[in-house]
C-alpha cells in the first residue's frame, strides 16, 4: 500500500517523471492481476475487459480464479486457498458480480473477501458521465466509506420477546485508519478538501469519536482542507448541488446510502466504479451491480462499471496514462451513443459496445 | 362520560334486579368507551377561555425566533385565536431544567410549535440532544412529512407527491451508548414491536384518509436482520388489515438511488428513525431545499410542528434572507390540528399564492426577496382575500 502510494505520488509530481516510471514498470514486466469473473453477466463483462486492455497493450497479465465459500478446518468458512494465495501474491484485484444464494449457510462472499483480506475502505468516486444524461450535471466527489464495522458489524440481540437491539461499533483504530486513507487519496488525487460526514448531534460518543479522529488526522494534512457536515444535510445539499462536494469520509451504514446516492446522481450501479482497500497492501476492485441472471450469457451487459473499476486499478498502479486513454475512449464511446447497450437507451450488443471501444483505444 | 350515565340509567329502567350488575359490566365497558373517545389521536385540546386556544413556542437557535416571529406576526395579523406562551431553552445549559419546562409547557397547552434547539458538539456526551429529549419525553412517534412539487419553484424533477412518516423515538435516536473499552465505543439501536406496529399503523391509516394507493417500508434488513427485520415483519402484518392499500418494501440505498433518478414513483413511505432522517432530506432537498417543507411531529396526545428538515440555520441567522415558507406552513399545519381550518386555508393559499403566483422568492430558491418581503406579501394576500384582519 505504501508503495504504490509513493509510485502514485510521485507520478502526480511533474509529467516528466510519468514516461519513466512507466518504462520501469515494463521492465519489471507484467503486472499480475488476479482476475475474479464472477456470476450471471460476470464471466461476458470481465472478458469485455480483458479484451480491452489487451487492445491499450496494459501491462497486466490475468489470473483467473474463481471463489465460492468452502468449509475450512474448524468449521469457518473461507474462500478456496488458491483464490487467497494469488490474491496475497499479486495484491491487486478486479471482481465481477457475485451472486449470495439465500439459505445457503454461508455468509454473503462479499462479507467473506471482506473479511480475509480486511478491506477496510471502499472507495466510490462519481463522475458524471458525458453523453449518458442525468438531471444532475458536472457531479466528481469521491466517497470513503469505513467497511469494516460501524453499524454493519452484525452484533444483534433479542432482548426480549418483541425488543431487538442492534449494536454499532466504532473503535478509534478503525476510525483513524479510514480518516488517514481518506486524506492520504485526497492528496494522492490532487482533491482539495475531506469532509466527514456524521451525527454526533444524536449518537454523541460514537460518531463523536469518529469526528475526533478525522480532526485529529486532519493535522497532519495541512494542504487539504477539512470540513465536517451532518448526514442530514449532506443528504439535503447532495440533491440540490452536488458540485460542492469533493472527498467524503464516513462511517459504514452512512458510507453506504450516501455512495448509493451519489451513484443514482451519475446513472446508477451500472456505470459505477468501486475499489476496495485492504490492510496489507491488498486493493480490490469491483463492480458493484447485481449479477442480472436474467441477461447472462445474452451479450446485453455493459462492461463499463467493470471497466471504469479497471481503470481505477491502473490509476493506484501508477498507470495514470493508460487509465486516462482508456477512461476517455469508454467516455467517447458513449457521448457517441452508436453502440449503446440497452441499460444506456440503445440496443447494441456488449460485444459491439467492446469493440468501438477497442478500436478508439487503437486510433489514439 | 354522558354516554356512559345514560347507558346505567337505562339498565335500571330496563330490569331493575340485574341493573347493579349490568352497571358494573357498563362501568367496565363504559370506561373503555370514553377512554377510547379520548384516544382519538389527533384531538385537539379544548379551547378555554373564551374559545382562544394556547400554544406553546420554542423559538430555538439560529432563524427559529426570527420565523417563529414572523408566524406571530401574520397569526395577528389574520386575527387566528391562538395564544403563544413562548418558552426559551438554552442550548449552552448543562442542566435540562429548561427543556424540561418546555416539554411541561406542551403537556399543558397539547400543542407546540418549535425551531431547532442547536447541539452544542464541545460538550460533554452525557448533555443529549434537546430536541431528541423533547419528542422521547411526549412520545411523540410519528414524524408525518408531505412534500409536494410547487409549480413556482424550479426543481430538477417535476411532479413529486411523497409522504414520509418516520419513527421518532427508538432506532438509532435511542441515545444508549457507552466505552465499554477504551477506544472502543458501542451504540445501541432499538427496534420494539410495539413501536413498530404503531408507526405501521399510523402509516396505513394516514393513507387510508388521504386516499394513498401505496405504502413502501424503507429497510435494510439484508444486514440488520433482527432489528429491520422484526421492522418489516411489523409492517407487513399491519399491511394485511389494510387489503386496500398495497404494500412494498425497499431497501435503503437502493430507496435513495431511486430517489435521485425517478422519484415519482413513490407514493407513501414508511421507515425507521435514522433512515427517515436521509430520506427525508433528500426529499424535501428534490421539492426545493429546507426552507418549503413543513414536519409535524405526533405523538397520542401531544403534537408539535416545525420545519421538517429541522436546520438550526446558524450561517443566515439575522439576516432576514431565512425561507418562513416552512415555518408558516408548519404553522397552518398546527391550526388544522387544532380544527381551525379556515384560517389555516386562508394563510396556505396566500403562502402558495406568493410562491407559484406572485414567485416572490427568498434566495434559497433562486430568487432575492428578503424574508420580511415575503411576509408583507403573503399578509397583502390574506388582506385582499380574507374577510377579517387586524
Amino acid at each position: 500500500m505504501a508503495g504504490n502510494a509513493w509510485r502514485s505520488m510521485l507520478s502526480q509530481v511533474g509529467g516528466a517523471t510519468k514516461p519513466a516510471l512507466s518504462a520501469a514498470f515494463s521492465r519489471r514486466g507484467m503486472q499480475t492481476v488476479t482476475l475474479i469473473p464472477g456470476d450471471g453477466i460476470g464471466p461476458e463483462i470481465s472478458a469485455a475487459v480483458m479484451k480491452i486492455f489487451e487492445a491499450a497493450k496494459a501491462p497486466i497479465q490475468w489470473e483467473e480464479k474463481n471463489v465460492t465459500a468452502i468449509k475450512g478446518p474448524g468449521g469457518r468458512w473461507m474462500i478456496p486457498s488458491d483464490a487467497k494465495e494469488s490474491m496475497d501474491r499479486s495484491k491487486i484485484g478486479l471482481k465481477g458480480p457475485l451472486k449470495t444464494p439465500i439459505a445457503a449457510g454461508h455468509p454473503s462472499m462479499n462479507l467473506l473477501l471482506r473479511k480475509t483480506f480486511d478491506l477496510y475502505a471502499n472507495v466510490r468516486p462519481c463522475v458524471s458521465i458525458e453523453g449518458y444524461k442525468t438531471p444532475y450535471t458536472d457531479v466528481n466527489l469521491v466517497t470513503i466509506r469505513e467497511n469494516t464495522e460501524g453499524e454493519y458489524s452484525g452484533i444483534e440481540h433479542l432482548i426480549v420477546d418483541g425488543v431487538v437491539q442492534s449494536i454499532k461499533l466504532i473503535t478509534e483504530d478503525a476510525s483513524r485508519r479510514i480518516a488517514e486513507y481518506a486524506f492520504e487519496y485526497a492528496r494522492n488525487n490532487q482533491r482539495s478538501s475531506v469532509t466527514a460526514v456524521h451525527k454526533a448531534n444524536i449518537m454523541r460518543m460514537s460518531d463523536g469519536l469518529f469526528l475526533r479522529k478525522c480532526r485529529e488526522v486532519a493535522e497532519n494534512y495541512k494542504d487539504i482542507k477539512f470540513t465536517e457536515m451532518y448526514l442530514d444535510t449532506v443528504c439535503l445539499n447532495m440533491v440540490q448541488d452536488p458540485t460542492q462536494f469533493d472527498v467524503l469520509v464516513m462511517p459504514n451504514l452512512y458510507g453506504d446510502i450516501l455512495s448509493d446516492l451519489c451513484a443514482g446522481l451519475i446513472g446508477g450501479l451500472g456505470v459505477t466504479p468501486s475499489g476496495n482497500i485492504g490492510a496489507n497492501g491488498v486493493a480490490i476492485f469491483e463492480s458493484v451491480h447485481g449479477t442480472a441472471p436474467d441477461i447472462a450469457g445474452l451479450d446485453m451487459a455493459n462492461p463499463t462499471a467493470l471497466l471504469l473499476s479497471a481503470v481505477m486499478m491502473l490509476r493506484h498502479m501508477g498507470l495514470h496514462e493508460l487509465g486516462s486513454k482508456i477512461q476517455m475512449a469508454c467516455f467517447d464511446t458513449i457521448r457517441d451513443k452508436k453502440v449503446l447497450t440497452k441499460d444506456l437507451g440503445g440496443n447494441s450488443k456488449c460485444s459491439e459496445f467492446t469493440d468501438d471501444i477497442c478500436r478508439r483505444i487503437q486510433d489514439m | 362520560m354522558a354516554a356512559h350515565s345514560a347507558v346505567l340509567s337505562m339498565s335500571k329502567i330496563f330490569n331493575p334486579f340485574w341493573g347493579g350488575r349490568l352497571g358494573n359490566t357498563v362501568k367496565v365497558f363504559g370506561t373503555s368507551l370514553t377512554s377510547h373517545r379520548n384516544k382519538g389521536s389527533r384531538s385537539p385540546p379544548p379551547a378555554k377561555y373564551g374559545g382562544r386556544h394556547t400554544v406553546t413556542f420554542i423559538p430555538g437557535d439560529g432563524i427559529g425566533p426570527e420565523l417563529l416571529n414572523h408566524v406571530r406576526e401574520v397569526f395577528r395579523f389574520s386575527c387566528v385565536p391562538v395564544d403563544f406562551e413562548v418558552v426559551h431553552v438554552n442550548s449552552a445549559d448543562e442542566s435540562e431544567d429548561d427543556i424540561n419546562n418546555a416539554i411541561t409547557a406542551i403537556r399543558r397547552n397539547g400543542v407546540g410549535l418549535k425551531g431547532n434547539i442547536e447541539t452544542i458538539h464541545t460538550m460533554a456526551p452525557s448533555v443529549k440532544s434537546r430536541n431528541n429529549l423533547l419528542r422521547t419525553s411526549l412520545d411523540l412517534y410519528a414524524n408525518v412529512m408531505h412534500c409536494q412539487s410547487l409549480p413556482g419553484v424550479q426543481t430538477r424533477h417535476k411532479n413529486i407527491d411523497i409522504m414520509i412518516i418516520r419513527e421518532n423515538t427508538e432506532g438509532e435516536y435511542s441515545s444508549l451508548e457507552h466505552e465499554s473499552v477504551s477506544g472502543v465505543v458501542e451504540c445501541l439501536k432499538i427496534i420494539t414491536r410495539t413501536n413498530s406496529l404503531r408507526i405501521a399503523d399510523y402509516a396505513f391509516k394516514l393513507a387510508r384518509e388521504k386516499g394513498r394507493s401505496r405504502v413502501t417500508a424503507v429497510h435494510k434488513a439484508n444486514i440488520m436482520k433482527l432489528g429491520d427485520g422484526l421492522f418489516l415483519q411489523c409492517c407487513r402484518e399491519v399491511a394485511s388489515g389494510y387489503p386496500d392499500i398495497t404494500f412494498d418494501s425497499m431497501i435503503v440505498d437502493n430507496t435513495t438511488m431511486q430517489l435521485v433518478s425517478k422519484p415519482q414513483q413513490f407514493d407513501v413511505m414508511v421507515m425507521p428513525n435514522l433512515y427517515g432522517n436521509v430520506v427525508s432530506n433528500v426529499c424535501a432537498g428534490l421539492v426545493g431545499g429546507p426552507g418549503l417543507v413543513p414536519g409535524a411531529n405526533y405523538g397520542l396526545n401531544y403534537a408539535v410542528f416545525e420545519t421538517a428538515t429541522r436546520n438550526t440555520g446558524k450561517s443566515i441567522a439575522g439576516r432576514n434572507i431565512a425561507n418562513p415558507t416552512a415555518m408558516l406552513l408548519a404553522g397552518c399545519m398546527m391550526l388544522d390540528h387544532l380544527k381551525l381550518y379556515d384560517y389555516a386555508t386562508m394563510i396556505r393559499n396566500a403562502i402558495l399564492s406568493t410562491m407559484n403566483e406572485t414567485r416572490l422568492h427568498t434566495a434559497d430558491i433562486g430568487g432575492q426577496g428578503t424574508t420580511s418581503e415575503v411576509v408583507q406579501s403573503i399578509m397583502r394576500n390574506i388582506q385582499s382575500k380574507g374577510p377579517l384582519t387586524a
